[in-house]
């Protein structure tokens, strides 16, 4: 770790007062702008003490919990601080009889001890877990060294991604969270030297493309207030499927957030979204179009699944994983379809 | 209860009996050796190379100098000269750091930096800029450029061999013949690598976290060119070692002349990732396994070829095909091990270093032979049973292996199961049950002890010992209690520290006979003294007595007709004070010099496969049930049942712990555990703790213990085996046997993970 001035915001004009310098300040690459955001720590301190982040000024928000710190459920939907965290929203009442996908997306996630830590805000922007990115010691790294090239291409890459990857990088998005926001259609309320603005969820990361190192359409200074998830029919018949070597405490190697209104058997909404195996948060619309309509059975699952993955791209050890995450996806599917609600 | 030699004992050794140290390591005032308090510590960080193989063409120190706190930094420009390097864990030449410009592997240490604080050694380290001359490495078998050589037989390693297998295995009526892999495995004890050294004058202290002192110590004496008596280890407390900290490593003479530079302590605590590379590992094995058999389940040929990697300029092997050639009755048997250098940091011990990748092969074959003759595993193992030593002839000391199949068996439920692949279902889960032969050899090496006993009967025992989360406080206070007649709270264990009588290291699962046998030495060397004063006063009731009839129960000397004097006037008579015994055990079968040996840290064990008057090893069968989800294949083992017969169990409590720790760590080694390396780089890639998996609390379920009942008179005067290492030897085996009956999959490498199974 290098020496970093700390900074502590009372509120939000004082964060985003301090984020106006980061604009300033910043060039592109998000992973080594020089002002970063504090809330729970618990990505940005471990990079910083492997030497992957190395800012100069953090800003600590955790104050903003005051105004950004609730947990609102309602008939229109559910609004989420982003200072919220990870094991509040998972204990929350309402988002467990009525979110079911959101909370066990979080139960299922790290342990107890950093989900008491870790906000919502801070976990949807979660770093990858690629060694090569996490390890400085790798020459090359596009998301940390912007056109130093990809060391992770022809490495061991059971841990990577299928789905989004690019010939630059194929680092896998490795958050819970995100996936039951992206097949939940729900929003992002943002603030930030431009004023307010409020995006979909799904338009928040980015592909990594060309470019690895942009990782989000967060512009500098900018910063996540919190999250909108709309009421639906599906909602409550809805689970997250994490898939994994051991059984607790460990990053999916597949997963599937799903939603399902049925109609006597028969789809009339799904909600399916992908994860340990995604360059960024991944709902899946072709699988969603491939469901509605049609009774859901072992069959539409299969076809879904198939659509889901049709244009992942394998390289090594990883040739297994779309087909483990065309059975995670059907599982979920089956499941969720036999949910009593 | 009586002892080997009639006398009746204080009843204790076998009871259960908790942690006498539980209390300061629940607390938190356990002191291990990096939390030792020190004046004006300067702190160490290391810097590790990037690249496996090549040299260090220069390094920019100029941005780490400049970093405020930084004092020095040391690379083999400045020092190189100052270390001899030390031996590998084979006590033979092994890559090195500091003294020269080479890099022999990934994260090899190639400077140290020094700070005020650890922030700043930190911050200093990182800002180390390396150029270097890199060469392409080799990773690991099959890379392009590995030198491959067959091990030769000389005085300490065989190939264990007899009759023609070669030609038996082809004229075997069922044969098996199958390729097994075992991977890179590290061993990541909570406890981090730290050493801090301290000069007081010419004598040198060292507080690190150790598995035998006496070897450190000798081991940094001789790098340094120090007297032996003025280099001191301590190490009252072992944060896990599992063989990491068995042997020394480069570290800890680098921090010696560092704090010989700056004239002050100097504290070194490495990172996790650090300890894949700074220490060793277990190393990836390959084996040819040929089994053949008659129709009715009777080996006739075992043919057991072994490749395991190793460094460049070690040739550490581990070689159980010492242990797999001795577990069944076959007349024809041929072994042969090979290693395999790479740009690799050199491996070591780690739990059953032998036996636990050797017997995954052996025990996966004799299932795979099970099925190939229509019988149930079992049964199998007990056609080819056999209390005789298959290699050498010799006698086991004592075998119960089949006693402990049958009683886990039992337990288990084992007759609930179908034998048919694929045939047992609960849900959605595919349900299999394995199991598999355990087994350790059964050593011992000479050891010394000073004991003293005070007359109001309190007790302090002194030796080198290690106490690695083990209970090894707990055994010698268990021991001397039960010897001198006290109770357990009345003795005072001291160890931890070289200037403590030597002892082995902790490793190979000699410590309980080792220490155990010269605490019980000592004891009977203070009765004796007891004794012999007590018949030759004219004064007491023994007098005329034979010394040899008293005992020392509850407090008293006790004769053969029940009279007995406190243990106060009978002490009394010796000294006024304490009463001091010090004792050394040679066990026999050990050369002449192995005492003298023992205090410049080379001991020599007895081994148990190669003793001179029997074949000792403790036995044990382990059972699994395995649980496999038949759409997404995630593997969950929620039971295992393990029986052990290890002799005399001196502490069944801790035993028990030990016993299920294997168990644990064994369902860690079959689905989780691997170190990924970089092919193209010979770089390990996910060294961490969240990317190198071990269980967590949620993978293990129901773990059952049984104690078959062993007594033996052969393998050391307290009947001690010695349970440390036997506990994960079956369950790789066991496990992969599972898998197969109950995907019908036959896995035949580890971890076995999810896509294995798809």
């Amino acid at each position: 770790m290098r020496p970093f001035r700390y900074e502590h915001a009372a509120d939000r004009e004082a964060a985003l007062q301090a984020g106006r310098s980061a604009a300033a300040a910043a060039g592109e690459a998000h992973v080594r702008a020089p002002v970063q955001y504090l809330a729970g720590g618990t990505t940005l301190i471990d990079l910083m003490k492997l030497d992957v982040m190395r800012p100069e000024v953090v800003v600590d928000i955790n104050g903003l919990a005051r105004q950004h710190g609730e947990i609102r459920s309602g008939p229109d939907g559910l609004q989420l601080g982003a200072l919220v965290r990870m094991a509040d929203a998972a204990e929350h009442p309402a988002v467990r009889r009525d979110y079911p996908v959101i909370a066990q997306s979080l139960e299922l996630a790290a342990s107890q001890q950093l989900r008491n830590m870790a906000s919502l805000g801070g976990n949807v922007l979660q770093r990858t877990r690629c060694n090569y990115f996490r390890d400085v010691t790798w020459a090359a790294c596009n998301k940390r060294a912007p056109g130093s090239g990809c060391a992770a291409i022809g490495g061991p890459d059971r841990g990577m991604a299928v789905l989004g990857v690019s010939e630059h990088c194929i680092a896998n998005y490795p958050g819970d969270f995100a996936g039951a926001l992206a097949a939940l259609g729900a929003t992002v309320d943002i603030e930030g030297p431009g004023g307010r603005r409020v995006i979909p969820f799904e338009e928040l990361h980015r592909l990594p493309g060309d470019t690895p190192h942009i990782e989000t359409n967060l512009a500098p200074g900018e910063l996540i207030t919190g999250f909108s998830v709309p009421a639906g029919p599906w909602t409550r018949r809805s689970l997250y499927l994490k898939i994994r070597d051991r059984q607790s405490y460990e990053f999916a190697i597949a997963s599937a957030a799903v939603a399902l209104d049925l109609d006597a058997g028969v789809v009339r909404e799904a909600r399916v979204a992908l994860g340990g195996m995604v360059a960024k948060p991944w709902r899946s619309h072709e699988a969603e179009a491939a469901l509605r309509g049609h009774p859901l059975t072992e069959g539409s699952a299969q076809a879904a699944a198939a659509a889901a993955f049709a244009q992942a791209v394998v390289h090594g050890e990883d040739r297994f994983k779309p087909e483990l995450g065309r059975r995670t996806l059907v599982r979920a599917l089956l499941q969720c379809a036999a949910m009593e609600i | 209860m009586a002892d080997d030699a009639g006398r009746p004992t204080g009843g204790l050794i076998g009871q259960p009996h908790v942690r006498i140290d539980g209390r300061l390591k629940v607390t938190g005032q356990a002191r291990y050796p990096a939390d030792e308090p020190l004046a004006n510590p300067a702190y160490a960080y290391l810097v590790i190379s990037a690249i496996s193989r090549g040299r260090v063409a220069g390094m920019d120190l100029a941005a780490t100098k400049a970093t405020p706190g930084v004092i020095d930094v040391l690379t083999h420009e400045n020092v190189g000269q100052e270390v001899k390097p030390p031996m590998g864990p084979d006590g033979k030449p092994t890559t090195t750091t500091l003294e020269s410009d080479q890099i022999w592997h990934d994260g090899q240490i190639i400077a140290v930096v020094l700070a005020e604080t650890y922030e700043a050694a930190r911050e200093g380290a990182y800002k180390v800029v390396v150029r270097y001359a890199a060469e392409a490495p080799s990773a690991t078998f099959d890379s392009p450029g590995v030198e491959v050589e067959p091990l030769k037989a000389n005085e300490t390693r065989h190939d264990p061999a007899k009759g023609d297998a070669a030609a038996a295995f082809a004229a075997a009526p069922v044969k098996i013949d199958a390729r097994y892999d075992t991977p890179i495995q590290h061993h990541n004890p909570l406890e981090l690598f730290s050493t801090t050294c301290v000069w007081e004058g010419p004598k040198l202290t060292i507080h690190e976290g150790t598995q035998n002192l006496y070897w450190l110590k000798g081991s940094v004496a001789g790098q340094l060119g120090l007297d032996l008596a003025d280099v001191r280890t301590i190490s009252r407390f072992v944060g896990g070692g599992f063989g990491s900290k068995g042997a020394p490593t480069s570290r800890t003479a680098w921090i010696a002349v560092a704090a010989r530079r700056l004239k002050r302590p100097v504290k070194l605590v490495t990172t996790r990732d650090q300890g894949f590379t700074i220490a060793t590992h277990r190393a990836e094995t390959r084996h040819h396994l040929q089994l053949g058999a008659t129709p009715d389940g009777r080996l006739t040929a075992l043919v057991h070829e072994g490749w395991e990697v190793s460094s460049r300029p070690s040739s550490y092997n581990v070689s159980g095909t010492a242990t797999t050639a001795r577990m069944y009755a076959c007349p024809n048997i041929a072994t042969k091990v090979t290693v395999v250098h790479a740009d690799r940091n050199t491996p070591g011990f780690m739990r059953a270093p032998p036996d636990t990748p050797y017997m995954f092969a052996l025990e996966c074959g004799m299932d795979e032979l099970a099925y190939a003759l229509g019988k149930d595993p079992i049964e199998l193992r007990r056609i080819n049973d056999t209390q005789t030593d298959p290699v050498s002839g010799k006698p086991y000391s004592s075998r119960s292996l089949m006693k402990c199949f049958d009683a886990a068996a039992g337990k288990f439920g084992w007759a609930k199961r179908d034998p048919k692949p694929g045939s047992m279902r609960d849900g959605d889960w595919l349900v299999g049950y394995g199991c598999a032969t355990a087994c350790y050899p059964c050593n011992i090496g000479p050891a010394a002890a000073r004991l003293s006993l005070t007359p109001k009967g309190k007790a302090t025992i002194q030796l080198a010992g290690h106490e690695l989360g083990t209970g090894a406080y707990t055994l010698l206070a268990i021991v001397v209690a039960d010897r001198l007649g006290l109770q357990v709270d009345d003795v005072q264990v001291m160890m931890g520290d070289s200037d403590l009588p030597p002892v082995p290291g902790a490793g190979g699962s000699n410590n309980a006979a080792s220490t155990s046998n010269v605490a019980a030495k000592a004891c009977e060397a203070i009765r004796q003294r007891l004794a012999m004063a007590a018949v030759r006063t004219n004064a007491g009731i023994f007098a005329g007595v034979d010394p040899a009839t008293l005992t020392l129960v509850n407090r008293a000397l006790v004769g053969p007709d029940g009279r007995s004097e406190p243990l106060e006037t009978a002490a009394s008579r010796v000294s006024p004070g304490a009463i001091e015994a010090h004792v050394e055990n040679v066990p026999q079968g050990l050369p002449p010099d192995a005492a003298a040996a023992l205090y410049h840290g080379r001991a020599s064990l007895l081994r148990g496969q190669s003793r001179e008057d029997v074949t000792a090893f403790a036995f044990g069968a382990q059972f699994v049930e395995i649980r496999v989800h038949r759409r997404t294949c995630e593997i969950r083992a929620p039971r295992a049942v393990a029986a052990f017969a290890s002799g005399t169990i001196v502490n069944p409590l801790a035993a028990h712990s030990q016993y299920q720790g294997g168990a644990i760590w064994g369902i860690g080694s079959a689905l989780h555990e691997q170190t990924e390396i970089d092919l193209r780089t010979a770089r390990y890639v996910n060294h961490n703790i969240a990317d190198y998996l071990v269980p967590v609390n949620a993978d293990i379920g129901e773990v059952d213990v049984i104690f078959v009942p062993e007594e033996d008179h052969e393998v050391n005067p307290l009947g001690v085996k010695g349970i440390g290492e036997i506990g994960i030897v079956g369950m790789n085996a066991a496990i992969a046997n599972a898998v197969f009956h109950a995907t019908g999959r036959r896995i035949r490498k580890l971890p076995i993970r999810i896509e294995d199974l798809l």
